[in-house]
């Protein structure tokens, strides 16, 4: 009775949360599924018919905005990347006490609410604001010349959102590395760039990797970026489905288009992790 | 003492034989660092500057001098004050369910070894990894196929929904290192199971527990998307300044952001100097 009352012990333990993330996630996707299956309207409902149309008439009206989004968070992760590296070095070798101080400090922006962070963005940018207005009376700019609106605008609010993404599993990497390992490829006369490019980042990708997945993915189905510094020439996928939602109510096109986005940035995962898990394991073989 | 003879020796001998080359390449990594921060900063300050705006008009887009008047008529605008309470209600809800659901998932995969804690594990990995486009188009999808009303209690049920997974993580991550022996010594003095836990491991956790929940509810308080996509005609705080963009913010909005910024920077803070003195005693 005992030992059945300690095997059932976890059991009830995970029972109601797990039942909340199967009610409340799990069995939404498949709602999503097979409403991205459906046909109909608001006004005479839906039936499921197996509809593929809707994923055809959706890549065939969107992929612009698709494509579009994949490319943003492509080039936004790369900056990220390049951006959060050094922040990340300095603070795991260099930080020394000072390093939850430093984290501390990183992870500021996110007491202040994401829609007025990047609301924020749009008063120092527009036109006439404390960036652009003096260097206009300067002369230094034209008077036409604008960021809001623009590509780099949205891009630029999307590394701002997401850079401690990709700061903080970086420098967990980096903290992981012994100092001595670093210390005897110096002591086997390899030259400081060397041993980064030989021992720290190779140790350090695994923290790269989960950077990318945790902003490339997050970035790319972003839409508040492109809707508040955007223009309709930057429109991202994300502004797509949530319109075709919230205020369509075309649910059967939303829910395709959002199946079709998720596929795309499981794929792109996957090939990553293995284009990434392939290389390491020829670097160890060739050793 | 010896902990920090340790940590600084390998740092001094490198200095040594390099002197000047790590030096500058040092300042250098230190200036960028610095600069980031202060890049990440700078539209806090913006919008903390806008809180003491004298602004003439409703709307906030211009320098006109200090004022703390604003602070005195933070409550003037009633659906802002409406959808503030709202989201503050909210966030106490939701984080303090999630905060029991994940304490037992969290507490379970730290402690037992049992069937299904695989698929568990990946179910908790993609909650915390999916975006929360899909995961809030995906439960309106489920609302609406059920003809389920959207307000108040679905996006509470969507906050606690993306909240679980990180509270069990925190909360495992204590349990792993818990040290089994202290509740075998109460067992030994013929605690049952059931005295340990509460008097014994779960003091232990709390503070995990805590942190846990306080993570639940700054993400339930900040969240955009998935709110927007389960609210229906509920408005929340971010909600309320999302659907104000176009004509323009009114100084109170600045002044409650403000505010949350403060309160939370506060409350880390003090957990934070809590917890290093709980490690020292």
């Amino acid at each position: 009775m005992d030992r059945l009352k300690r095997q059932l012990t976890p059991y009830l333990l995970v029972l109601p949360g797990g039942l909340w993330l199967l009610l409340f996630f799990a069995i939404p996707m498949i709602a999503m599924l097979s409403l991205s299956l459906q046909q109909g309207d608001v006004v005479n409902g839906y039936r499921f018919t197996f509809h593929w149309q809707n994923y055809t008439e959706a890549i065939e009206a969107y992929n612009t905005q698709l494509i579009r989004s994949l490319i943003y968070g492509a080039i936004a992760t790369i900056i990220l990347i390049i951006l959060a590296f050094p922040v990340a070095y300095y603070i795991a070798f260099y930080g020394g006490k000072r390093k939850p101080t430093y984290l501390f400090l990183l992870l500021l922006p996110f007491f202040v609410s994401f829609v007025l962070r990047t609301i924020s963005w749009r008063q120092i940018l527009t036109d006439e604001g404390p960036v652009l207005g003096p260097l206009k009376d300067l002369g230094l700019l034209s008077d036409s010349y604008h960021i809001l609106g623009t590509a780099p605008a949205v891009i630029g609010g999307l590394v701002y959102n997401f850079l401690p993404f990709m700061v903080l599993p970086i420098y967990v990497a980096l903290e992981r590395i012994d100092p001595r390992v670093v210390e005897a490829a110096r002591d086997l006369y390899a030259s400081p760039l060397t041993s980064f490019r030989k021992v720290i980042f190779p140790l350090a990708l695994p923290g790269v990797f989960a950077g990318v997945l945790m902003s490339f993915v997050p970035v790319s189905s972003d839409y508040v970026n492109s809707e508040v510094l955007g223009s309709s020439s930057t429109t991202m996928i994300g502004q797509v489905i949530q319109a075709q939602y919230l205020v369509n109510s075309d649910y059967p096109t939303a829910s395709a288009l959002s199946f079709i986005l998720m596929a795309v940035l499981l794929v792109g995962i996957f090939a990553y992790a293995r284009a990434l898990g392939t290389e390491d394991v020829m670097k160890v073989a060739a050793r | 003492m010896s902990q920090a003879v340790l940590d600084r020796s390998p740092d001094t001998k490198t200095h040594a034989a390099k002197p000047k080359r790590r030096f500058t390449g040092k300042s250098l990594l230190f200036t960028y660092t610095w600069l980031v921060i202060i890049w990440l900063v700078v539209p806090i300050f913006v919008m903390i500057a806008f809180s003491f705006n004298d602004t003439k008009g409703r709307y906030n887009q211009e320098w006109s001098g200090f004022t703390f008047k604003w602070y005195g008529k933070i409550f003037e605008i009633e659906d802002l004050t409406k959808a503030l309470w709202t989201s503050l209600a909210i966030a106490v809800i939701s984080s303090i369910i999630s905060g029991a659901l994940g304490t037992g998932i969290g507490y379970a995969l730290g402690r037992y070894r049992f069937r299904g804690s695989g698929t568990l594990n990946i179910i908790m990995f993609a909650t915390i990894s999916s975006p929360e486009l899909i995961m809030g188009a995906s439960l309106l999808s489920l609302f609406v196929s059920l003809a389920l009303g959207l307000g108040a209690v679905t996006i509470t049920i969507a906050h606690v929904m993306f909240s679980i997974s990180f509270v069990a993580t925190i909360v495992r991550a204590r349990v792993v290192t818990l040290d089994r022996s202290i509740e075998e010594a109460a067992a030994d003095l013929g605690a049952t199971g059931w005295t340990t836990f509460w008097k014994v491991t779960f003091p232990i956790i709390l503070p995990a527990v805590f942190s846990g929940v306080l993570l639940a509810f700054a993400l339930s308080i900040d969240d955009f998307v998935v709110t927007n996509f389960t609210a229906g005609s509920t408005t929340t705080f971010p909600l309320w300044i999302w659907g104000s963009t176009r004509v323009g913010l009114p100084p109170q909005v600045n002044v409650m952001g403000t505010l949350i910024f403060a309160a939370g920077v506060l409350i880390a803070v003090v957990t934070n100097i809590r917890s290093r003195q709980g490690k020292r005693d």
